[in-house]
């Protein structure tokens, strides 16, 4: 809290090093020590889990299962049968920002899905791959894409622009997307907190007022486990979508 | 960094209230460029996500594979055992109908073929006991023609002498043999008995 009546719903985003002397030096902050969790997370998850190798599975088995599944259906449903190749980087992709969301929800933690730097970073790496991938399927051909087939070719002064425009704010909704909504969460999460201790500051009434802001802190909480999920999945999903466009070229 | 630009101008609309004020003026941390915590992190992502990558898709993610294939392939394999053992009971079942149609059909012609030799035997049974019957019967009937021959051959004796004593009683006198048989012999003809 700062000082008098100000609320610091930014400052839990600032970044500091971690690891003494050494984290300082090579500049790990505790958002690369989550993102250093989660990927020893996911990794334990897959590799606990799938220890036992049980052909019927026990409940972390099922959990990665379960899990491996979704990302596999998902890839497969968008992309079609070509998304077995993506699968891996869709998978990365998705439990990177799923346990991002969800770590960042534990007190103490940080989201690094809430640093735009981050999401945007995820961003580019996607439609670097998607680009990659639409020039080496299709080569040159790929142009073509910003020019629908069929369209009256007197517009095409208009409609080029528009294409390479909305192809080029796809890491931009993308990025901002996902960093927005992590962002609102925790601020909202910090202004409510922030009421209840001032409440308390009030006395009595204030006692009796803070349970106000801390059930909606608790409701927040539901809310924010969804939105963690939710845009885990559209990341991924919309991932997916733009590797289909790269393969099938509409 | 235009979005971003536009993005920082966005955020300070957003946090203009009198409560973050002191906040506005610091700005968003995320923005913050200045710290090289902002831009180290993209170094670390990258390293962390590209580790991660490289981990779950040669090592995690086939372990995650062959453990559904396994599970997939154990229940195609157990699905093709129960098709196969239902195939080899409909064939065991169509085998088992045949079977008995078959002997069902044997038995018939072997009940036909004895139902045919007990007819056959009855009916030369039937026929020698027929003829040995009529053997008997014409045997029978030739005794009796006999018997009844000479039992009329002793009629004619007995209804002489009966006449000749029953002709004395009534005339006191010895009646005429011949006479007498010659009205017996009469009466007799008359009567078809001679």
């Amino acid at each position: 809290m700062a000082a008098g009546h100000t609320i610091d719903a930014l400052g839990q985003f600032e970044l500091h090093p971690v690891l003494g002397a050494v984290g300082r030096s090579v500049g790990f902050s505790q958002s690369s020590m989550m993102m250093l969790i989660a990927a020893v997370l996911t990794i334990g998850l897959l590799v606990v889990g799938m220890s036992a190798k049980a052909v019927v599975p026990g409940r972390l088995q099922a959990l990665a299962e379960m899990l491996y599944d979704f990302v596999h259906k998902m890839c497969i449903e968008q992309i079609g049968e070509e998304g077995k190749k993506f699968f891996p980087f869709v998978f990365t992709l998705f439990t990177f920002i799923l346990l991002g969301n969800l770590l960042g929800l534990l007190p103490f933690s940080f989201a690094y899905t809430s640093h735009i730097a981050v999401t945007f970073s995820l961003a580019a790496i996607v439609i670097v791959l998607v680009t990659g991938v639409a020039l080496a399927i299709h080569g040159m051909h790929f142009f073509s894409y910003f020019f629908p087939a069929g369209a009256p070719i007197y517009l095409a002064w208009l409609i080029i622009p528009v294409e390479i425009i909305s192809y080029l704010s796809r890491p931009v909704s993308l990025s901002i997307r996902l960093f927005a909504n992590m962002v609102a969460g925790h601020v909202m999460f910090e202004v409510f907190a922030s009421f209840i201790v001032m409440m308390a500051g009030a006395g009595l009434v204030g006692y009796i007022g803070g349970v106000g802001p801390l059930a909606l802190n608790v409701i927040l909480m539901g809310f924010e486990l969804l939105v963690a999920c939710l845009q885990a999945y559209v990341f991924a999903v919309l991932t997916c979508i733009y590797l289909h466009d790269a393969v099938h070229l509409h | 960094m235009r979005p971003l630009v536009a993005l920082s101008g966005l955020g300070s609309v957003l946090l203009a209230s009198s409560a973050f004020a002191e906040e506005a003026k610091k700005g968003m941390p995320h923005l913050d460029f200045h710290n090289p915590l902002t831009v180290s992190q993209v170094v670390w992502l990258a390293i962390i996500f590209l580790a991660l990558y490289l981990i779950l898709s040669k090592w995690a993610l086939p372990q995650v594979e062959s453990v559904l294939k396994a599970r997939a392939g154990s229940i195609a394999a157990d699905l093709d055992a129960a098709r196969g053992a239902k195939e080899a009971a409909e064939a065991a079942i169509a085998e088992l109908i045949s079977a008995t149609q078959a002997a069902q059909a044997t038995a018939r012609m072997e009940i036909a073929t004895a139902v045919d030799t007990a007819k056959a035997a009855a009916d030369a049974q039937l026929a020698t006991d027929n003829a040995r019957l009529e053997a008997q019967l014409g045997a029978a009937e030739t005794r009796i023609a006999a018997a009844r021959a000479s039992a009329l051959g002793a009629l004619r004796e007995v209804a002489t002498e009966a006449t000749a004593m029953v002709v004395g009683r009534l005339t006191g006198s010895p009646a005429d043999p011949k006479a007498v048989d010659t009205a017996v012999g009469s009466l007799l003809a008359a009567r078809g008995l001679a």
